[in-house]
């Protein structure tokens, strides 16, 4: 079981308030991702549910059980850090081993254990080298590893992918959804990568500043961002937003338009640019264009279109594929 | 960044060392400035009494205070010019390509390691003395008369022994500095056509600023306090033509038994010496960011 | 980078490299050639440099001054126990001020290398008149808890620059996988401090070895270490070089050949860390 409760969560640094008060359910099982832009106090709110910060003010419970004030060996979570954290004195099987170490198990339990976790993660050819002498994407393995022995309530990742190439982290992002499937445990997952969190989360929170400005399925943020902040950070390429005339005929501050929901016309259409560049990827085709007004907006078009530097086009956002935005940037 | 629980522990864990640096830089420092105002003699027990800033005007007037302070600014200033002059050359000498550059290294730095008596007494009697010294020897092969170092150049005589032992930490300082530039920049500056002379104006020497300052500060607070050497070779004389502060203090305080004069010159040379600090300090602080 | 040298060039710069070393590190080897000669060979002129009758007899008349090996004994004795005691206080406050570090740590650090600067001259007075009145003249305890003060900054630098270079993150790793603050330390940090420790260890064994102050100051016979020791050779009597060099040998070759296995970690703890 691994039901998180965060109850009206504070946290300030000397004078510096960076959680303002959170209020979170994550259900037992359920894969939630924190995402957010740098410094939106993300990995802040994961530290302070693993224990390693203490909070402020506010209420942290696992399984209904107050945590708050536990230290971090006694909330019966797992982490997978950023830089990895493996010791690097030990071999990877001691590595694996340390947490069952700590807690105390046999010799002979310690071992099937490990030889059942490297099993699962591919780790048995290795378990005798030193963290040192594995490529990024083993050590990843490694610190899941050391996380998975334990059996924990739930598993805690702190932008574990950051540190690999492109390549790699695809595949680590596959590897990672595998493995929730197969232990269905409540993985709480920071990063600041939106295509990781539409990919893997069961539910997304998106942070800025410390406030969560919306929780949701991947789709519902996609479809129904509350604001503008929410649209502009889901959906890659980002959303264009355009202000002025244009939006005031939606009777809104700003409307916002998907790279993928605009149609294109050379003779005709809502509004009219220069294309800056076309980049054209046989799949899609990206074109930049810059707005009669000034306004940059990026266009993703199905397929391969004959557009090149310099053409004129005319631009329609499809029906229903709008978004308006009032002054504040609340969604209308 | 931690819980409230450790962050006491951690403050618990420092206390041992700032009490102790504390005890030991405020106590005996408070006592030395007691002393320094009071007409104190070891010889004449009973007598001490409080008499202002006498003790400070008479080592101010002492010849012998500007002697010694004359002779520890060219003890250091010496020091300094030869080890950091000889270290920057021997240090781009080792890093040149040459066969053997891990025994040069070894041999190099070696007088660092020898205890200033060693090195003291070596220097005085094997090589500067004036009947059985090599030196004696090298100048009678050519046909000079041998010349008595440590009583005609005592002072310079102790440059060169203190510089002997402190060539090697400057070379080996810029030595590691030199290898830690990177080699892409000066290809890069080579890419740019920069030849040798300009690649070593524009690209080492200022890479060097830093360690040299580093040097120049760091040997200037050793060099402040040399004491064994003057000990063992010259005593401070002929005269007072090789006392530096050091030596000047112990003499008076544990030769002459002037406790209050010696405070009084202990407490010159303390703010002498922050003056220098200062400077440090502010070095080496900016390394923390 | 791959540069092409010329042969001539390369072989020049040896010579010259080798011949500048030769000249600094001849003062030593004299020293210890020196120390196998008769006291006639020893100020023979011109000077016998490596054809003269071998002999072992100085090492076993070095004694004949004083008992060497109680000498031999106090500076290790001092130099080891200055340093062990030292560690002792410095691991715990690098420790914390490293991982846990307070918005004061920087100036307290700052503070504690202010603390070096101050000339021991400054000091001399009291602490020769405490040490006087508790006792300590001329004991091994004395120095060792000055020699201790002295280059406790030093240490408590050298292991802050090394336990910065652990990341917080392992230790926090180890936290999550339930390890408690002593097995935090005992498993994760002191293994990984290791070799940090070990060179701090070795630097100021170093330092305490040659310090050539207190050591003069404080002791006289009985505590005295060989700096004093050798020190006693400046008032000579009748030939002497032979078994001045001896003791000399014998009070420089353990520090030399620790000093060459630590010449990194000691520009680093030198300097501060501020050259690595």
């Amino acid at each position: 079981m691994g039901s998180i409760t965060l109850r009206r969560v504070r946290k300030s640094f000397d004078t510096v308030e960076v959680i303002p008060g959170v209020d979170l359910d994550i259900a037992d099982g359920e894969f939630v991702v924190f995402v957010g832009p740098s410094g939106c106090g993300k990995s802040t709110l994961l530290r302070l549910i693993a224990g390693l910060e203490d909070v402020t003010d506010g209420q942290i419970l696992i399984d209904g059980q107050d945590v708050t004030h536990a230290a971090p060996s006694k909330r019966r979570l797992a982490m997978v850090f950023q830089s990895y954290a493996l010791y690097p004195h030990m071999s990877v099987r001691k590595n694996i081993a340390f947490p069952l170490k700590m807690a105390g198990l046999s010799a002979a339990e310690q071992d099937a254990r490990v030889a059942q976790a490297a099993g699962i993660l591919n780790l048995t050819p290795y378990l005798d080298r030193r963290p040192g002498q594995l490529s990024g994407g083993q050590r990843q393995r490694v610190a899941i590893g050391r996380a998975i022995v334990r059996e924990p309530a739930a598993f805690l990742f702190d932008e574990p992918l950051s540190n690999l190439d492109a390549a790699l982290r695809v595949n680590m992002r596959v590897e990672i959804s595998q493995l929730h499937k197969k232990l269905a445990t409540t993985m709480v997952y920071v990063t600041h990568d939106q295509v990781e969190a539409m990919t893997m989360a069961d539910k997304i929170v998106v942070l800025q500043a410390g406030r969560i400005e919306q929780v949701g399925s991947p789709l519902d943020l996609y479809n129904s961002p509350a604001n503008r902040f929410v649209a502009g950070f889901i959906g890659s390429p980002n959303m264009n937003f355009v202000e002025g005339e244009a939006a005031a005929r939606h009777g809104a501050h700003a409307i916002g338009v998907r790279p993928e929901h605009w149609q294109l016309s050379t003779t005709a259409g809502a509004l009219q640019g220069t294309v800056g560049v076309a980049e054209h990827l046989g799949s899609d085709t990206f074109l930049h264009v810059g707005l009669d007004g000034g306004t940059p907006i990026v266009v993703r078009a199905a397929g391969e279109v004959p557009v090149h530097h310099g053409d004129r086009i005319w631009l329609t956002p499809q029906d229903g594929r709008i978004y308006r935005f009032d002054a504040q940037g609340l969604a209308l | 960044m931690a819980t409230r629980h450790q962050r006491g522990l951690a403050r618990l864990m420092v206390a041992p060392s700032v009490l102790l640096l504390l005890g030991w830089m405020i106590v005996p420092l408070a006592m030395t400035l007691w002393f320094s105002f009071q007409s104190y003699n070891l010889l004449s027990p009973g007598t001490e009494q409080f008499i202002g800033l006498m003790n400070y005007r008479f080592f101010l007037s002492d010849p012998a205070f500007w002697a010694a302070l004359t002779n520890t600014l060219l003890l250091v200033g010496g020091v300094l010019v030869i080890t950091v002059g000889g270290g920057v050359l021997l240090a781009l000498l080792i890093d040149q390509p040459i066969w053997g550059q891990g025994i040069v290294r070894i041999l190099v730095i070696a007088p660092f390691f020898i205890m200033p008596t060693v090195s003291a007494l070596v220097w005085k009697n094997m090589f500067l003395n004036p009947v059985n010294g090599l030196f004696a020897w090298l100048a009678k092969l050519v046909g000079a008369q041998p010349v008595d170092f440590l009583a005609q150049y005592p002072l310079a005589s102790i440059i060169g022994i203190v510089a002997w032992q402190w060539l090697p930490f400057a070379t080996l300082i810029l030595l590691t500095a030199l290898q830690s530039l990177d080699s892409e920049q000066l290809e890069a500056a080579e890419m740019d056509g920069a030849g040798a002379w300009a690649k070593f104006t524009h690209l080492t020497l200022p890479h060097l600023a830093r360690p040299i300052t580093v040097v120049v500060l760091i040997e200037t607070i050793f060099l402040l306090s040399v004491f064994a050497e003057i000990l063992v070779t010259t005593n401070g004389g002929p005269g007072y033509q090789s006392t530096n502060l050091t030596y000047l203090v112990y003499s008076l305080a544990l030769l002459q038994f002037d406790v209050g004069g010696a405070s009084a010159g202990g407490i010159v040379a303390v703010i002498l010496a922050n003056i220098v600090a200062i400077f440090l300090m502010r070095m080496i602080g900016r390394t923390l960011d | 980078m791959a540069r092409t040298v010329t042969p001539a060039r390369k072989l020049t710069f040896t010579i010259l490299a080798w011949g500048i070393a030769g000249l600094i590190f001849f003062p030593i080897l004299w020293t210890v050639l020196t120390s196998f000669k008769t006291e006639a060979d020893a100020i023979a002129s011109p000077p016998k440099f490596l054809f003269f009758d071998w002999t072992l007899e100085n090492y076993a008349t070095v004694q004949e001054r004083s008992p060497y090996v109680r000498h031999f004994l106090n500076s290790i004795a001092i130099a080891l126990g200055s340093t062990l005691l030292g560690l002792a206080v410095a691991v715990p406050a690098a420790w914390s001020m490293a991982f846990q570090p307070a918005r004061r740590t920087r100036d307290v650090l700052m503070w504690m290398l202010s603390t070096k600067m101050m000339p021991a001259v400054g000091v001399l007075i009291p602490i020769y008149l405490l040490f006087r009145d508790l006792g300590l003249l001329d004991t091994r305890s004395g120095v060792i808890v000055v020699l201790m003060l002295m280059n406790l900054p030093i240490i408590v630098w050298m292991l802050y620059t090394y336990f910065r270079e652990i990341p917080g993150e392992i230790l926090e790793a180890a936290r999550m996988d339930g390890a408690s603050l002593w097995n935090e330390i005992r498993h994760v940090l002191l293994p990984m401090a290791l070799p940090g420790i070990a060179s701090t260890m070795l630097l100021n064994i170093i330092l305490a070895w040659n310090e050539a102050f207190w050591t003069l100051n404080l002791t006289t016979s009985k505590a005295a270490p060989l700096t004093a020791f050798i020190a006693s050779y400046s008032s000579p009597e009748g030939l002497f070089y032979a078994k001045l060099s001896a003791a000399s040998t014998m009070a420089i070759a353990p520090i030399l050949i620790m000093g060459w296995f630590s010449q990194k970690q000691l520009v680093r703890g030198l300097t501060f860390g501020a050259v690595k």
